[in-house]
């Protein structure tokens, strides 16, 4: 991965790094070794004045330490729901029913009342948001914003906080670092601005990063810079990281592993390289089909996914994703199917690949339901089945 | 910067000398010397778009990329002269829009039609949609038509016109509501339409239905595309010449394919090698900084604050647009040529073979006519 | 990270409920799709949505303001007592089973008078409100969609008019033309103009950018059909809220009018005129002043609640579409 900048390794991130390993050896009760983060079967159900929205269903994941998981999925897929109910934004109320555990590093979070999820916050736990101006107070100095925590948590004097400020914002590749701790959000750029919030997120040095659409507001050269950056500083702090976004283009080569949600259900996780080479849900596959290449020749005529993601309040009944199916048979509209080790399927999937689908994509079950499909033209959904529909 | 800089660009005539030299009334929309300015408060100026020449042909899809800011919307706004440009002009079959009357203008836009971004926002949420999608016919005297015509329109973009008759547009999705905006920017039946970011709203999921349909429609309708997007692997697919747009001004031009697997302009080696793709790690080079701003854009060369080759010849001289390859245009002192993507890039291209442009530049300086710093320009 | 954490713990409940309100938006566009079928194959919750109970204020207050709209209309019909005849055993009476709310200080009776009293301030408010909103709305749709000029010319009158202390203004009127239910209603108009142009003006330059208002003009519609067709039906609802509150300030307006002898003359009777003409009496006869007050404060109060509420709710409705 490239260096965005030439900025030289800092002693925050050396520093950064050598707390971990310590921590590490010391290897107090740890419950499974190496896992950060564990989601167990968590739900969200919103109850709203047309019905009940069941936003995430049943989602459970784990974060190994240093590890990279990207969460995709598409508007309506329940991650942003998921992840504000990691981050324990959303809590149980009147409207809104929560099950299910959330653990970091031994601590339930989602045992814990906001006082107790402020002493994560900040400390263990950092977070990067889509649009930086909701994270950064418009009228307060960059400088003050970052020094605020490190003389906070960290009993750092004024004068020391003010050093690690800048010290910090050039590890995050901002130029002229002594300038920028005078100026305020709105007189820096979009960029610039993300470049802000990740130095104060790792200004306590976390080990668990949140990045919540962390390039979705800015420009595609500024994006490159942004991943590239966070990825360079997780693989040098041996931070965790959950990258949450819509594109898999952006999680392609930056990710360890990848969980594909679809209708708030986890439909597909494996290794990301896994993932792409032999994706088993039909929902990926067709996700990958349908991004416009960058290669090969103009006016390609895109393989399209039918229709658009259910409505929460009425999910489909069966699959989540048999109404826009290519493959669906009767089964898929009735029996909805569990989340299934690819390492069962007779090629032999890969460890720590799991897929929900009756029909699996790349199995002669899948291609004898493509062609009863096309044979009679539409899905057993009753969606219409063209050659053309996904690339045989 | 002086405002001398600033004025004198990339010259129309170049463009006019396209190889293929196709007969005059292929272009159905010409620019010339197209600018754009705001106030921005403060006594400044934003100079959103600061002299494009730009042609396109009939029949075509030309796509219009660059980041946020680059001034490509405004561009496109300009064409449809909302709000009329600073300065400059814009041909449309012929017809200087900018000289006519607001009424002419009005007569012609029937021919021009639009569609938006947000498709949400692009229909009046307290309409409903047959009444949105005949609107245009009412206004042009047509209303008579509007039970005949809608609902053929409705169903070619793939809606059903018994089942939308009562629906007020909240009731749609947003890929729906772009077929509806669709709809009634076809029913008119416009020569061109231009596509300001019409699916980076959308979901992905969504979008290729949107852009399939759009390639549809220009089949069917005999349409002329002027695409306007961020997202180049979108414009890639659907264009079949693209314009590259950096801080009000166009770099590159050319054929699409060879735009993308070999692009001269520095700026589009960036643009295109930092695409995240789905084959695998990025292509190149990840650049630094971000665009400045508008209000007050470096002198010469405007990507030279950004640029691995830049010298002070940038810095001085405003790069002109010139044909480095056939059908191939860059505004770029420093062309890189014969280089895919992903390689690195050999600085000091000093004597690049072009097209000898002295006399050519001569007769399209004249938009700039009035400044002297145009003159001095063309290297010898 | 200070601000990170600080929105986590404070917005804890703030974002569960917003976030509802985004997912709502987001289901309640009808699961309607023409292209692409989807299937009838759903499967359905058990689970009951649970509502967000509507306060018993809310029925309250309709149903005061029903009552005195209704009561207001169809005075005439009712079993009451001539408003303007006085009964002589009833000069400051009590409660009786003949005047349920007693009379007056002539021995009119009360209820009668406070219905009929009801159709003056109800007329007085609602009108005057029309008048204003349709002057104001088209002046300010005007201001936000020509700005330049038109928008320069109207923002000084609107100011001048701010500027002038209105209760002068409403006497001075009445001090020219004299005190008449027109000449009231004439003046409050004017009063509630400057603010109903800036409210439409303010709402139009945002209505103004959103792209349906592009495309209406890429089309070539015309200025007048984009104002009226376009843009009037977005302008109206939030008119529409503030005209609702305005009625409410007028109602209290032409009592205090009245109360000083500006307003409705005699013998027609009004609320502000009848807690003035009580108030001489007021302490050994309380009731003559304190109940017109009572039924103004109670209306006025239903009517504030009522515009408050479906302003907001109004609100959310708008920021999903």
């Amino acid at each position: 991965m490239t260096r965005p900048t030439d900025t030289a390794p800092t002693t925050v991130a050396a520093e950064a790094a050598g707390r971990h390993r310590a921590a590490n050896a010391a290897g107090d009760a740890r419950p499974a070794k190496g896992d950060l983060l564990t989601v167990d079967d968590v739900h969200v159900r919103f109850h709203t004045r047309n019905g009940v929205v069941h936003a995430v269903e049943g989602v459970s994941l784990t974060l190994r330490e240093g590890e990279v998981l990207a969460v995709v999925g598409e508007s309506g897929s329940g991650k942003t729901v998921f992840t504000r109910r990691v981050m324990g934004l959303i809590s149980g109320s009147r409207e809104t029913d929560v099950e299910g555990t959330v653990t970091f590093d031994g601590i339930t979070l989602s045992d814990l009342d906001a006082k107790g999820l402020a002493g994560v916050w900040g400390k263990e736990i950092a977070l990067v948001l889509q649009d930086p101006m909701t994270s950064l107070n418009p009228v307060k100095r960059i400088g003050a914003q970052i020094t605020e925590t490190l003389v906070l948590h960290h009993k750092l004097s004024k004068q020391d906080a003010n050093a690690r400020a800048v010290e910090l914002l050039r590890s995050v590749g901002l130029s002229e670092p002594e300038r920028r701790v005078r100026q305020y959000p709105h007189e820096l750029s979009g960029g610039m601005r993300q470049r802000v919030t990740i130095a104060i997120a790792l200004s306590c040095s976390p080990r668990l990063l949140l990045a919540d659409e962390p390039t979705t507001a800015l420009d595609v050269t500024v994006q490159a810079q942004i991943l590239d950056l966070l990825g360079d500083l997780q693989s040098r702090l041996g931070m965790a990281m959950l990258l949450v976004t819509h594109d898999l283009r952006v999680v392609r080569s930056r990710s360890d592993r990848i969980a594909v949600m679809y209708a708030g259900r986890i439909v597909e996780t494996a290794p990301t390289k896994d993932l792409f080479d032999a994706p088993r849900m039909p929902y990926t596959e067709a996700l990958m089909n349908a991004v416009p290449p960058i290669t090969g020749p103009n006016h390609v005529r895109l393989a399209v996914i039918p229709g658009r993601p259910p409505n929460l309040l009425s999910p489909p009944s069966g699959c989540r994703f048999s109404p826009r199916c290519p493959y669906a048979q009767d089964r898929c509209l009735t029996e909805e199917p569990p989340l299934r080790p690819a390492s069962e399927l007779p090629g032999g999937g890969i460890e720590g690949h799991s897929y929900r689908c009756w029909y699996p994509v790349g199995t002669p079950e899948n291609a004898e339901a493509r062609r009863r499909n096309v044979e009679r033209g539409e899905t057993a959904a009753g969606t219409p089945v063209t050659g053309e529909m996904v690339p045989a | 910067m002086s405002s001398t800089t600033d004025m004198s660009t990339d010259t129309g005539s170049v463009l006019e000398k396209t190889r293929d030299d196709r007969s005059a009334d292929d272009v159905v929309l010409r620019l010339e010397d197209l600018v754009v300015e705001f106030p921005a408060g403060a006594g400044q100026v934003v100079h959103a778009v600061s002299g494009i020449n730009l042609e396109v042909r009939r029949g075509e899809t030309l796509g219009l990329v660059g980041e946020s800011g680059c001034g490509k919307s405004t561009t496109g706004r300009a064409i449809m002269q909302l709000p009329r440009p600073t300065g400059g002009s814009v041909h449309f079959d012929g017809r200087d829009l900018a000289a006519l009357s607001p009424e002419e203008v009005r007569k012609l836009r029937p021919k021009l039609q639009m569609i938006f971004q947000d498709p949400i926002s692009s229909l009046n949420p307290r309409r409903r949609i047959p009444d949105i999608v005949g609107d245009p016919l009412v206004v042009w005297g047509r209303g008579a038509d509007k039970d005949k015509v809608v609902p053929d329109v409705l169903r070619a973009v793939g809606l059903d016109p018994d089942q939308v008759a009562d629906r007020r547009p909240h009731q749609f999705s947003g890929g729906q509501c772009q077929r509806v905006s669709i709809a009634r920017a076809l029913v008119l039946e416009p020569e061109v339409l231009i596509c300001d970011e019409p699916v980076s709203a959308l979901d992905v999921s969504v979008q290729a239905q949107i852009l399939n349909l759009l390639e549809d429609m220009k089949a069917r309708y005999g349409l002329t595309l002027v695409f306007i997007a961020h997202d180049l692997g979108v414009v890639r697919n659907i264009s079949d010449r693209v314009a590259v747009m950096y801080l009000g001004r166009i770099c590159e031009l050319g054929p699409t394919e060879a735009l993308f697997d070999a692009p001269v302009h520095p700026y589009t080696r960036l643009l295109v090698s930092s695409i995240p793709s789905m084959e695998g790690a990025q292509r190149g080079e990840v650049g630094t900084g971000e665009m400045p701003s508008p209000v007050s854009p470096p002198s010469g060369c405007r990507f030279r604050t950004r640029c691995p080759l830049a010298t002070d010849r940038c810095a001085d001289e405003v790069p002109q647009m010139r044909e480095v390859a056939p059908g191939r245009f860059t505004a770029c002192h420093h062309p890189v040529l014969d280089t895919a993507v992903g390689e690195p890039i050999a600085p000091a291209v000093t004597a690049v073979p072009t097209t000898p442009l002295t006399a050519s530049n001569g007769a399209g300086s004249n938009g700039a006519g009035s400044n002297g710093a145009a003159s001095s320009r063309t290297e010898s | 990270m200070p601000d990170i954490r600080k929105t986590s713990t404070q917005s804890l409940e703030k974002v569960s409920a917003t976030d509802t309100d985004a997912l709502d938006s987001e289901v309640t566009s009808v699961d309607l799709d023409l292209v692409e079928p989807i299937t009838g194959n759903t499967a359905t919750e058990p689970v009951k949505a649970r509502r967000t109970r509507t306060p018993i204020g809310w029925y309250l207050a309709w149903f005061w303001i029903a009552a005195v709209v209704i009561s207001a209309i169809f005075a005439p019909l009712l079993p009451l007592w001539d408003p303007a005849v006085p009964d002589y055993n009833n000069v400051f009476g009590g409660i009786t089973p003949e005047h349920w709310l007693g009379g007056d200080t002539l021995g009119r009776d009360n209820l009668s008078r406070i219905i009929y009293g009801a159709r003056a301030s109800l007329l007085v408010g609602i009108c005057a409100v029309l008048l204003g909103a349709v002057v104001g709305g088209i002046l300010g749709m005007m201001a936000g969609y020509f700005r330049g000029r038109t928008e320069r010319v109207l923002s000084l009158v609107t100011d001048v008019v701010l500027a002038f202390p209105g209760l002068v203004l409403i006497i001075a009127i009445v001090a020219i033309l004299g005190a008449s239910l027109t000449n009231l209603i004439v003046g409050l108009a004017i009063l509630s103009v400057p603010t109903f142009i800036r409210l439409a003006r303010a709402t139009t330059l945002v209505v103004t950018q959103r792209e349906f208002v592009h495309a209406a003009r890429a089309y070539g519609a015309k200025p007048m059909r984009i104002i009226l067709r376009e843009i009037a039906p977005n302008v109206v609802m939030p008119i529409a809220a503030y005209g609702f509150i305005m009625v409410g300030v007028f109602i209290v307006v032409e009592g205090s009018l009245s109360f000083l002898g500006l307003g409705i003359p005699p013998p027609t009777p009004s609320w502000g005129g009848m807690i003035a003409g009580g108030r001489t009496q007021l302490i050994e006869y309380p009731h003559i002043s304190l109940i017109p007050a009572a039924v103004m404060f109670l209306t006025v109060l239903a009517i504030n609640y009522v515009g408050e509420r479906s302003r907001k709710l109004f609100e959310v409705r708008e920021s999903n579409l």
